[in-house]
Parts: structure tokens; C-alpha cells; sequence
């Protein structure tokens, strides 16, 4: 009922807005093509600056309402997220100046130089010196950016220290898997035929002495504050993207392809909690690449968290050789102390909404 | 104005004419450009019905709407959208807007319209061969509005559609059916722009009139120039992409593929491709394809602004360097849309330099256009207030441009909202600017007829400032790193607070869209009802166009072609406030 009532509200007042637009025609058409060019011009030309006055009033008031929500306030949680927000800030001076100066030139040029009789246009076809100029500062300015970019680009994309940490990070859809090298700190090979969703969901190959005590988890990475941590990223399907807004980092996920993207922590996820008041806080990993229909729903969590708390959450994890061959699991109980229990995966493809 | 002088000129013989050879299998390049045109608003509204549609859920994630499961039945089961339809709405919104709205209906329209008339030539080189670029447009627009019927559903990976997703079936509903007749409408279509393309660039090269050298040609000519060199060049890659997934999709070959485990289907056999080759070949087309929709409203913008403001176009031939420095930038910056794929280095680091160089030209073109509003004496049209939106537009959205074109700081922003906000504002909505502006300009051409004044100057400031409160709150999200193509936010800590927001935009976004219904019925209502136009030359401009009778007929001068003798813009000379281009050059004054 209410849908029919707002349509015919809506036609109404086209109705209404027409039949003024077809009035006002006639009007002009009595007083003239020429006077009613110039009321025309006259009222638009005052409305040009308006809009150039209440669009920067609505720029004030975008940022009281939103700056807020934004990451900006608190600030990047990495070492490379810190590069990104100070050159962000560099970059949004420099276009913001240029923005504010054209704009207004824009709409004070339109409002300023609309048609009278008392004036002739200007015969002005071209000024080299000018258009030099105006060529020459852009360049300049950009390529202080470029430079300025590079450094960090190369910085980021650089290798890590010696001493940063390896977790291999696989998406599927729709969710993350990790891989954690074990005692051995290297990753055992793996190959995407081997794969089985419930025991060996990275198709790690077991026969490679490296594998046995790789641990796997679902759904949320630990890392420890302080210390570099080296993603080697790989998918199980189709192209995904680790997306790390709150370190200000992002690469994709792209099947039979490793890339790789490394950042150091700078706040635990407690520090985080308390730095940005939200008992809630949590770093997420978005997928930022579209990957199907559970998209909107392929959700990591980093935790981030200090060395000791690191060293008691690994020494409950279990290498997942001994999930996927519980015999083994048994005979290296009896030899050695016994591994704890903890559950080791979930299925996160559970989650996503159907 | 004889008879015998109409046939004199070309063999088509108008007498001839029925309704099917003069509405329907029209070879005229002004009818062609109308069908253009019309069959781009059909996509317009279609396009722009969708994003509604995916504003309501994402502006209302939580809400019911009974009515929505009466129209789209299984696809808003209980009144919401499912996920499935929110992505094939979101694609084929994109893929409707970018090719077949601003590629078809944007430079098919004018460059058919305006070459001819403006370079002083009957039709176009080949008018055969401009039908048939029509009916490949129309043929790729059916096969493509069809994919929305098929039980599976229209592809829904997004308009870039990436394999593995766009290559596997399995792995979304959407990459079944749909998405072979996505490819099979693509390829339809690179055939219509080629055949275009190649109509456009003979044209301008060979059927000039007399005295008209290419530094006399109207800046919209080059523009649409340099658009169908662009169209010619890239088109083909991204065909031969396609193909590749064609054979990707259905004959086991592995080009994109590679160390694949679908979920509930077990490992493919495929092995040895790369997913990001199709990324290289799909932006290979991607990026000039910008260009190929910006570049016709800048050409546009240009010459409404010089005309209105009564002042030549500032630098012309600094407009021309950067119109060709920035097409000819435009091959080389293809791979900025992959700085997070794993690129090499070194590579990306090209890439961005590259990249931020086209801020350059784009910098030239804003400041000349300033330069010509600059004490000059204007007249606000609607086209004229449309060109004036499209340069604001082009200033936000070519500055964030420098953000995102800067590697370390999109390594941030990527396919976040800051993205949707830059590019909807620098291409989508300027160059639905420049559309607007020249459809406004020219229609008097078109039909013989004014479209209403007043709902021209509403349509421009509603969907001005609408443009503005859409997007420019866009830029804070991204800035969140709120990530595009998500169906809901309500599970992620880090992007619900954002749930008002994205209120205000949907209802926003709803009102801009009622405002575009206005002009429709503006538009089709003064096709027929509206004033009639009684001089030849009604906006006191120089070009050839305007040298024709009011409606004029298959052939566009009933005698002569006039010869050129001077540039387009000697608005403001010698004290004389436009000189057209047929007007020999007096003793007294210095020619161009």
C-alpha cells in the first residue's frame, strides 16, 4: 500500500515539476529569447556560487561526521602502515590545494564572468608562457610523489629482516587457512592434488621430511607484537586478496602463483582494544578481491600478541601429520611427552551465509 | 537548393526511403547515431535501475521489501536480495555502464553524429559498414539482456571478471550459463566498435571538406579521434582475452588456470596457466577503455565551453598535445590496476611513474578550460552548466587519481570504496556529464527541436549536487579500507559503523535516479512536443554543423559541403562574436 501511495506521490510531483518547466517555457517565449537567456543566466550564475559555498560547507561537515569512522584517528597498527598514513597525509595536502584552487577558480570564473552587455569576451586563444607553467608545477609536484612513493613502495615490496617470522596464508572459499612451519621453521612441499578439505586441506605432501610438523589453523593467525612477519599468500580456487586495512596492506590470493607481503605489528590486539576504546576490536583480514557469493563473508583474524603469549598458544597446536594419521599421533604419544588436545581445525565454510 | 544538388552529392536516393530503410536498417549516420543513442539510455535506465536495486540492500541490509519478491522472485527471496543477485547486479551494472552506456552510447553517438557534420562530409565513409556497427551493438545488448533470464543466473564475478571465478562454473552459479553469454555479448560488441572504430578514423582522415586541415578540425573531432585510435588498438586484446577463457571454459585448456581445488568438486586436472595473464590482456583494454569514455566528453566539454563562453578554446593545440599525450599514455599504464597482484617491483614502480605522468596533460586540460571561462561572457545553457559539472568532476576524481595511481598508498586503498569513489566521479559521472552536455547542445541538430530549459537546469543540480553527496562520503569508507563488492557489513567489526552512511547514500542515490527519469520524459516528450527551432544556427556557434538546414536530410547539405577557411573557435574576434568556419577570411584579420 505504502509503495503504491509513494509512486503516486513521486508521479505527482513530476507531474507538478513538468507542468511549471512547460509554464515557464511559454513565459520565456513571450518575454523574449534574449531576456529570458539572461534571467536564466542570472539565476545560475548565483547558483554556481552557492554550490561552490555549501560544497565546502558539506566538505566540513562529511569530515566532522565521518572522519571519525575512518582509520586515520588511530592511527596504522604497523610500521608500514605509518609510511602509508604519513604519505597519505602528504598527498592529500598537496591535491587538497589544488583542489580548493581550481574549484574556486571554477565556480567564482563561471559566476564572475557570466554574459553582460557591458562586457566583450576576451579574445585569448593561447599563451605559451602559461601553458609552460602550468605544465612544468604539476610535473614538479608529481614527481615529488613519485620519489617520495617509490621509497616506500620499494620498502614495502623489499625483502624482510633476517630475523621475521613465516606463515603461509591460503585463501578458499570462502575462508583463510595457515600454515605454520613447525620446529623446523620450513614449510614442507605441498601439492593441490593432495588436498582433502578434512585432513590435509593446503595438500601438504607427508612423505617431505619437512612436512611432519607443519601445524595448520583455520580462521585466526597469531603473530607476536614487534616482530616482522613474512605472509607467503597462495589460494586453493580462485583469486583472493588478504586485505589488512588496519596495517594498511593488501595482496592477492592468486591460485598456483605465491606472492608475498610482510609488515611488523606495532600494537597488540589488547593495546588496539584499549587504544581505540572498542572491547570489540579485532584486526580483520577481508577478502578484497571478489571471489564469489560468500565474498562479503571471507573473514581472518589477526591476533596479534606478545612473545610469551605467542610461545604458550603454539605449544598447543599440534602439527597436523598427527590429525591427519591420528596412529601416528598415538605412537609419538608413547615415545615422546604428549601433545595437548586442542582442536586444530574448524570449517569456516560454515559461516558463510547461503 | 535543388533537387538535382541533393542527388548530386551521393548516390543514396531519400525518395527511396521507407520506414524500415530510414528508422530501422538505416545507413544515415545521423539516424545511426540516434538509435545509439536511444539504446544507450534503454542500458542507461537499465544500469542505473540495478544500482538502485543493490543501494536498497546495501542502504537497507536488514529491511524487507515484499515487492522485491514479486518482480525478481527467487532472486529476493522474502523480500531481500540474496547474495547472488546483489553480484549480478553489481556486474552487470559495471559491464552495462562502462561498454554499452559510455563506449556505445557515448561516442557511438556522437562520433557518428558530429564527424560527418563536423568534418563536412555526407555520411560516413562507410555508411554499410556503420549500420552493421549498430546491429553488432544491438545484437551484444540482446544476447547480454538475456544472461539475466537464464536459470543460473547473469555472470556475477564483476565486470572485470577475473578467472578462476569467471572460468569455473563450480565455483560460482553465475560463471555457468551467464557467463558464456556475457563473452559471447563482448565479443558482439568489440565487432560493433571496431567496425565503428575503423568507419570513424576514415572518416576524419579522408572525407574532410575542402579546406579543412586537421588543425582546423573541432576539438570533438580529435577527441573522438584519438577514441576510435584507442578502441582500434586495444578492443582486439580483450577479445583475444575472452577467447582464451573461452577455450579456458570449455575445451580444458589451462591458460588462466592452474593448482585448482573447487570445494565439493575436488582438484582440476589443469595445470601450468597463470590467472594474472588475463589480468595483463583484460587491462591491456581496460585502461585505454577509460580514455575511450572520457575522452569523447572532454572533446565536448571543450567545445560547449568555448561556444558558451563566447571565447576561443585556450590553446588549442596544447589541448590537441595533451589529448595525444595522454592516448598515447594510455597503453602504457595498464598494469596500475595490478600493483596488488604480486607484480614485480620494479615493474610497478614503472607503472607509477607512468601513471602519475598523465597528471600532467589532465592538469593542461583543467587550466586551459579555466582559462576559457576566464573573462569571457557566459551563457548557461544546460550543456553549458553540464561541461562546467564535468570539470569540477573531473578535478576531484583526477586528484584521487594521484592517490591511487601512487603504488605505496594503493596498496592501502585498493578495491576499497575510496576506489568506487574516484572512479565514478573522474569516468562515470563526468562522462555521463559530457553525454548529458552534448545531448543537450546537439539535439536541436538531432530533432529540429529544444529540450525544456528548465528541467534541464533542475536535472543538472539535482544530479550535481546528488553526485557529490554519493560519492564524496565514498572516500571516508575507503579510507576504512571498506572493501567494494560486499553484499553485507553487519559481521565485520572494522566497516559496520558505516551502516547510516550508507542510508543517506542509497537514498541519495534513489532521488538522482528519479531526477534522470525527468529528463527521459523531457527528452522524449520534446522529440515531438517540444519547441521548435527557427534559425539554422541557434547557439551562435562556428562549426559545420550548424551550416545545415534545420532537420536536414540523408546527406546533410542540400548543395554544396561549404569549404572551411578558418579554425573553429574565432569567437570574440576583432571585436565580432563568432566568425563560422565557411567564412572566408577578410583582408583586415590574421587566419587560423
Amino acid at each position: 500500500m505504502s509503495l503504491y501511495l509513494s509512486i503516486a506521490i513521486i508521479v505527482l510531483i513530476f507531474v507538478v515539476i513538468f507542468q511549471i518547466a512547460k509554464a515557464s517555457e511559454y513565459v520565456s517565449i513571450l518575454k523574449g529569447e534574449e531576456a529570458s537567456r539572461k534571467q536564466n543566466n542570472k539565476i545560475n550564475g548565483f547558483l554556481m556560487i552557492v554550490f561552490l559555498v555549501l560544497g565546502f560547507v558539506g566538505v566540513y561537515v562529511c569530515n566532522e561526521y565521518l572522519y571519525d569512522k575512518t582509520l586515520l584517528p588511530q592511527g596504522a597498527a604497523s610500521v608500514q602502515g605509518e609510511k602509508v598514513d604519513q604519505m597519505l597525509w602528504i598527498t592529500l595536502i598537496i591535491t587538497g590545494i589544488v583542489f580548493v584552487i581550481t574549484q574556486v577558480l571554477l565556480f567564482w570564473f563561471a559566476y564572475k564572468y557570466q554574459e553582460s552587455d557591458n562586457r566583450k569576451a576576451f579574445f585569448f586563444a593561447h599563451s605559451t608562457k602559461l601553458e609552460l607553467i602550468w605544465t612544468a608545477i604539476p610535473a614538479i609536484t608529481l614527481t615529488v610523489l613519485v620519489i617520495f612513493g617509490l621509497r616506500n613502495w620499494f620498502f614495502f615490496t623489499g625483502e624482510p629482516p633476517k630475523n621475521a617470522m613465516v606463515v603461509e596464508v591460503t585463501g578458499k572459499q570462502f575462508g583463510w587457512i595457515f600454515r605454520y612451519p613447525g620446529h623446523d621453521n620450513i614449510f614442507g612441499k605441498k601439492y593441490y592434488k593432495n588436498i582433502d578439505p578434512a585432513t590435509n586441506s593446503v595438500g601438504i605432501i607427508w612423505d617431505d621430511k619437512y612436512a611432519q610438523d607443519d601445524i595448520l589453523t583455520e580462521q585466526t593467525m597469531y603473530v607476536v607484537k614487534g616482530q616482522p612477519v613474512k605472509l607467503i599468500i597462495g589460494s586453493r580456487d580462485v583469486v583472493h586478496d588478504v586485505g589488512l586495512s588496519h596495517f594498511r596492506l593488501k595482496m592477492d590470493a592468486v591460485p598456483g602463483i605465491p606472492t608475498t607481503m610482510w609488515f611488523t605489528p606495532k600494537y597488540t590486539t589488547k593495546e588496539m582494544k584499549e587504544k581505540t576504546g572498542n572491547p570489540n576490536f579485532a584486526y580483520e583480514i577481508s577478502c578484497d578481491q571478489m571471489c564469489g557469493n560468500g565474498h562479503y563473508s571471507m573473514k581472518g583474524i589477526i591476533e596479534v600478541v606478545d612473545q610469551e603469549e605467542y610461545d604458550l598458544w603454539l605449544a598447543k597446536q599440534k602439527p597436523q601429520y598427527f590429525t591427519a594419521f591420528p596412529e601416528e599421533a598415538a605412537k609419538a604419544a608413547d615415545g615422546e611427552a604428549k601433545p595437548s588436545a586442542a582442536p586444530v581445525v574448524t570449517d569456516s565454510t560454515a559461516t558463510a551465509k547461503k | 537548393m535543388s533537387h538535382e544538388a541533393t542527388l548530386h552529392g551521393h548516390e543514396l536516393h531519400e525518395h527511396h526511403d521507407t520506414f524500415l530503410t530510414k528508422y530501422v536498417f538505416s545507413q544515415d549516420h545521423k539516424m545511426i547515431a540516434k538509435q545509439f543513442l536511444i539504446t544507450g539510455m534503454v542500458w542507461a535506465v537499465l544500469g542505473g535501475l540495478m544500482s538502485v536495486l543493490f543501494r536498497l540492500q546495501l542502504g537497507y541490509p536488514d529491511a524487507s521489501f515484499p515487492w522485491l519478491e514479486s518482480i525478481l522472485g527467487k532472486w529476493a527471496k522474502g523480500g531481500q536480495i540474496t547474495p547472488e543477485a546483489y553480484y549480478a547486479l553489481v556486474t552487470t551494472h559495471g559491464t552495462v555502464l562502462v561498454f554499452f552506456v559510455l563506449t556505445a552510447g557515448l561516442s557511438g553517438t556522437f562520433a557518428n553524429f558530429l564527424i560527418p557534420l563536423q568534418v563536412g562530409a555526407r555520411d560516413m565513409a562507410s555508411p554499410f559498414m556503420n549500420m552493421l556497427s549498430y546491429w553488432f551493438f544491438l545484437a551484444a545488448s540482446v544476447v547480454m539482456l538475456s544472461s539475466m533470464f537464464v536459470e543460473t543466473g547473469p555472470f556475477s564475478g564483476g565486470w572485470t571478471a577475473y578467472p578462476p571465478l569467471s572460468a569455473l562454473g563450480d565455483a560460482s552459479p553465475g560463471s555457468k550459463t551467464g557467463m558464456d553469454l556475457w563473452i559471447i555479448a563482448m565479443a558482439l560488441f568489440v565487432v560493433s566498435s571496431l567496425l565503428g572504430g575503423l568507419n570513424y578514423i576514415a572518416t576524419i582522415l579522408n572525407m574532410r571538406t575542402k579546406g579543412m586541415s586537421m588543425t582546423r578540425l573541432p576539438l570533438t573531432i580529435w577527441a573522438l579521434f584519438f577514441t576510435a585510435v584507442l578502441g582500434v588498438l586495444s578492443f582486439p586484446v580483450l577479445l583475444s582475452g575472452l577467447i582464451l577463457l573461452i577455450f579456458d571454459r570449455n575445451f580444458g585448456t589451462s591458460f588462466y588456470l592452474s593448482d585448482i581445488f573447487v570445494n565439493g568438486v575436488g582438484a582440476l586436472s589443469n595445470e601450468g596457466g597463470s590467472a594474472i595473464l588475463y589480468q595483463h590482456l583484460f587491462w591491456f583494454l581496460g585502461h585505454p577503455e577509460v580514455y575511450i569514455i572520457l575522452l569523447p566528453a572532454m572533446g565536448m566539454v571543450s567545445e560547449i565551453m568555448s561556444i558558451n563562453s563566447r571565447k576561443p578554446i585556450f590553446g588549442y593545440m596544447a589541448m590537441l598535445g595533451s589529448l595525444f599525450a595522454i592516448a598515447a599514455l594510455a597503453f602504457l599504464v595498464w598494469a596500475h590496476h595490478m600493483f596488488v597482484t604480486g607484480l614485480n617491483p620494479f615493474l610497478g614502480s614503472i607503472f607509477v611513474l607512468l601513471t602519475l605522468l598523465i597528471a600532467v596533460p589532465s592538469a593542461i586540460k583543467v587550466f586551459n578550460w579555466l582559462t576559457t571561462l576566464w573573462r569571457g561572457n557566459i551563457r548557461f545553457t544546460p550543456a553549458m552548466l553540464f561541461a562546467i559539472g564535468f570539470v569540477s568532476l573531473f578535478i576531484s576524481g583526477g586528484l584521487t587519481g594521484i592517490w591511487l595511481g601512487n603504488a605505496a598508498l594503493d596498496i592501502h586503498l585498493h578495491d576499497t570504496y575510496f576506489v568506487i569513489a574516484h572512479f565514478h566521479i573522474v569516468m562515470g559521472v563526468a562522462s555521463m556529464f559530457g553525454m548529458f552536455a552534448g545531448v543537450y547542445h546537439w539535439f536541436p541538430k538531432m530533432y529540429g527541436r529544444y529540450l525544456n530549459n528548465s528541467l534541464g537546469y533542475i536535472h543538472f543540480w539535482v544530479t550535481m549536487a546528488g553526485a557529490y553527496l554519493i560519492f564524496w562520503p565514498m572516500h571516508y569508507e575507503g579510507l576504512a579500507g571498506m572493501p567494494r563488492r560486499y553484499f553485507d557489513f553487519s559481521i565485520w567489526e572494522s566497516f559496520k559503523q558505516f551502516a547510516e552512511l550508507n542510508r543517506f547514500i542509497s537514498t541519495v542515490s534513489m532521488i538522482v535516479f528519479a531526477v534522470q527519469i525527468l529528463f527521459l520524459i523531457n527528452f522524449f516528450y520534446s522529440i515531438f512536443k517540444g519547441r521548435k527551432v527557427t534559425t539554422t544556427n541557434p547557439w551562435e556557434a562556428n562549426t559545420l554543423e550548424w551550416t545545415t538546414p534545420i532537420n536536414p536530410g540523408h546527406g546533410n547539405w542540400p548543395g554544396e559541403i561549404p569549404e572551411v577557411h578558418r579554425w573553429a573557435y574565432d569567437y570574440g574576434k576583432d571585436g565580432k562574436d563568432f566568425i563560422p568556419q565557411d567564412v572566408p577570411v577578410g583582408a583586415d584579420e590574421s587566419s587560423h
